[in-house]
């Protein structure tokens, strides 16, 4: 047993309200620069929807990830053959038009205008050349524009969908969507570290954040191709790649990211997890229907003697054990077991994990239809304003028996297609809610309240503890940061003196290119 | 007149080679130590990928070819002549080689056409690209030029410029056999060293970073800023523990 720490999050997607605050705060700090303008470290993409960039999730176009052939895993479109064999040209890379050409606007031309017969307008112009352009994506393009045959049925997760299901789903009554933000996965297999033959790429030891050094990157872009989520991009300016850095400065600072922090949702968790990394490699190479259930097991209890004591023995700090005994993110994976990682079967072992949203799967159901309203409580027949999301069926699992929005879809995202682990998830998330329901309004049977915290594999306490981490949490229970022990590794950063505008963190040469 | 032939002879023919070696070697190290950010191919696939593969993948194939082409005869005179003593064989690599210098040229031409006419290239184009695009424009059909015209190239080259350039190289510079060939042998050998001598200030210095280290490399790495197991005896003094990665 090779006890490593990680740094995992868990993003809570019932509470995302699509608002896209992550997204700026994170363009803030890092990539408002020449060449990065079209980078989102951290992007918010509504689902269904093609996303960022388009398609990033169907590997037919672009090759990213592990996939097994022959028992063993390797590299879709990089790898050492590959890579080395197109380093001249990368046919699997994505262009700039696949993001979307980054612009801005000429305002001063609407205060330096002379007078005319007409108002002036702010015309768009490209920020790579400079000139006029029309605009033909940008980001978030397709925000909340799901249903619309241009982008939410192009979604590469709709591919085993029958035409009749992806019709249902699209009906306008029925229709549903929610919000996936995604950042880096951090993940423990990462595709853009085995991707790199410069060798720039590495998963830092004692936090797992993976980053890219930018003396040693040489523009290869083998990265950008390799991994599967597109979080790896490239600057076209400064000729390397660049990607989400977790905030490491932030976090050796004690700070949560700066996505996280500013989250009004306060969907998202961060805190250490404790993993074997012997096991890293059977697990990624592991049968596609064990994969989920594989990686969980990856991860330790870190109140087990033994692991603790290999922990010690690998020289992880006291102060790490006990934040990953504090963890958030260990409660929701493994503890309750309501988060699941995000395309588990790219094999990349992802380090962030989703809690599935149960909101767009509740039934929707209308008066009119009269086999359905037979089952509704009258409390919601009165009030047939907001039938829209009415969830008090008779049924106890009502709501996730009859899902609005296709299971099989959800598994295409979060379990590589086994619904059942979906359906585990939300009926625990259900559950939680109709305890609570219980507890705070007291309308429901207790039989019924028991059977469902049963049926549901949770207690009450459980459910409590559930419910308040989900709902109440302060900013401390959110995001349990171990201390970074600078005061071991004070040279972990060699200059914080640099400015807006500059290459990025502890970095003292201009962002120029290399001429 | 004579006195001038002689003295730019001189220059660019033993005084130019030292020079461009010297700038060559003094200056990638340095380019490598001190500004190693900006060691980068500094690929623009990202703003355009199709027209890139038509120039990019033709002109590296003819350039690997025809450098080692020439290294090969820069080391191994002997085997190129006893290679050539064939007549059948001897075709057969002038005709491999100048295909593959087609090949170069068709790159290069693709590749100028599409810096000079996609707007979005010619903002990452900076005025030494565009320099030195010209000069291996140039070198190309000079190249070309000699190997259709003053046959058998890679025969004459063996046994005249090899010698020139190990004089080069063993610090006795000898011209006698070098300074009868044509001027447009000249100027292509003279081409040769001034390509040389830019390389720490131009791209080309991604040539010098090709990862092969690659294909040894286990594929992931993780890096430790600290000896996590030595870090935490009491008995580390800490200073002595530099971080790994800085």
């Amino acid at each position: 047993m090779d006890v490593r720490a990680q740094i995992s999050m868990i993003f809570h997607l019932d509470k995302c309200i699509g608002c896209h605050t992550c997204s700026i705060a994170c363009k803030n700090i890092w990539t408002d620069r020449k060449g990065a303008e079209y980078m989102w470290w951290n992007n918010v993409e509504t689902k269904p929807g093609t996303g960022y960039p388009t398609k990033w999730e169907d590997q037919d176009i672009y090759q990213g990830g592990w996939e097994k052939k022959n028992g063993t895993i390797g590299l879709r479109g990089a790898g050492k053959k590959k890579g080395l064999l197109n380093i001249f040209h990368n046919p699997n890379l994505p262009v700039i038009d696949d993001y979307y050409e980054p612009f801005t606007y000429k305002y001063l031309d609407l205060i330096e205008s002379p007078a005319m017969d007409d108002q002036p307008t702010a015309r768009p112009v490209s920020l790579i050349t400079g000139k006029p352009i029309d605009i033909k994506m940008g980001p978030n393009w397709d925000d909340d524009l799901s249903g619309t045959p241009d982008y939410a049925r192009k979604d590469p997760n709709l591919h085993d969908l029958s035409p009749v299901e992806q019709e249902a789903m699209f009906q306008l009554e029925r229709m549903a969507f929610f919000y996936l933000p995604r950042i880096c996965n951090h993940c423990l297999n990462p595709a853009c570290v085995a991707g790199c033959p410069s060798g720039a790429i590495y998963k830092r030891g004692e936090d797992g954040v993976v980053l890219i050094n930018q003396k040693v990157c040489r523009a290869w872009r083998m990265c950008v191709t390799a991994c599967p989520y597109k979080k790896s991009y490239y600057n076209w300016h400064t000729g390397k790649s660049e990607k989400c850095i977790l905030c490491y400065p932030r976090l050796e600072a004690g700070y949560a990211p700066a996505c996280m922090h500013s989250c009004v949702g306060r969907i998202r968790y961060l805190g250490v997890i404790l993993y074997d990394a012997d096991r890293i490699e059977s697990t990624a190479n592991t049968d596609t229907g064990n994969l989920v259930d594989k990686q969980l097991d990856l991860l330790l209890d870190p109140f087990d003697p033994g692991v603790i004591e290999a922990a010690k023995e690998n020289g992880i700090p006291d102060s790490t054990i006990k934040a990953a005994q504090y963890s958030p993110s260990y409660k929701f994976i493994k503890e309750w077991g309501l988060a699941l990682p995000l395309h588990p079967e790219f094999r990349t072992l992802p380090m962030l994990f989703y809690v599935p949203p149960l909101l767009p799967v509740m039934a929707s159901l209308s008066h009119q239809d009269t086999a359905q309203g037979e089952k509704m409580d009258p409390i919601a027949k009165f009030w047939n304003d907001n039938w829209l999301y009415d969830t008090s069926t008779e049924d106890l699992w009502g709501t996730i028996e009859q899902a609005r929005f296709p299971l099989k879809y959800m598994a295409n995202l979060f379990s590589a297609g086994d619904e059942e682990k979906i359906k585990t998830v939300l009926k625990k998330l259900w559950a939680v809610r109709i305890h609570r329901r219980n507890v705070t309004v007291g309308d429901i049977a207790p039989e019924k309240v028991e059977r469902a915290l049963r049926e549901a594999g949770l207690d009450a306490p459980t459910a409590d503890a559930i419910y308040k981490l989900t709902s109440l949490a302060k900013f401390d229970e959110r995001f349990v940061i171990p201390p970074a022990h600078r005061e071991q590794a004070i040279e972990m950063l060699e200059f914080t003196g640099d400015t807006k505008g500059s290459i990025g963190f502890g970095f003292k040469e201009k962002a120029e290119r290399g001429l | 007149m004579q006195n001038l032939f002689n003295t730019l002879n001189n220059f660019f023919l033993i005084g130019l080679p030292y020079i461009a070696l010297t700038v060559f070697l003094v200056g990638s190290i340095w380019r490598y130590r001190s500004t190693k950010f900006k060691v980068s191919s500094l690929s623009s696939q990202f703003l355009e990928g199709r027209q890139l593969f038509w120039g990019s993948v033709p002109f590296h194939m003819g350039v690997l070819f025809l450098f080692f082409g020439h290294l090969i005869a820069f080391v191994i005179p002997r085997g190129v002549l006893a290679w050539n003593s064939h007549p059948v064989r001897l075709i057969v690599l002038e005709v491999t080689a100048f295909i593959f210098g087609i090949a170069l040229l068709i790159g290069l031409a693709n590749l100028v056409y599409r810096r000079v006419t996609n707007p979005r290239i010619a903002v990452v184009t900076s005025r030494m690209d565009y320099f030195l695009l010209t000069l291996l424009l140039v070198q190309v059909v000079t190249g070309l030029w000699v190997a259709y015209n003053f046959r058998w190239g890679s025969s004459w080259f063996s046994s005249v410029l090899t010698p020139y350039l190990w004089s080069i190289f063993a610090l006795q510079p000898d011209l006698t056999a070098v300074s009868a060939l044509p001027w447009v042998v000249k100027l292509h050998i003279v081409l040769a060293y001034l390509i040389v001598l830019l390389i720490p200030f131009t791209r080309l210095m991604h040539f010098l970073v090709v990862p092969l280290d690659y294909i040894w490399r286990p594929y992931q790495q993780v890096i430790w800023y600290w000896s996590r197991k030595e870090v935490r005896k009491a008995w580390t003094p800490w200073s002595l523990q530099r971080p790994k990665n800085n």
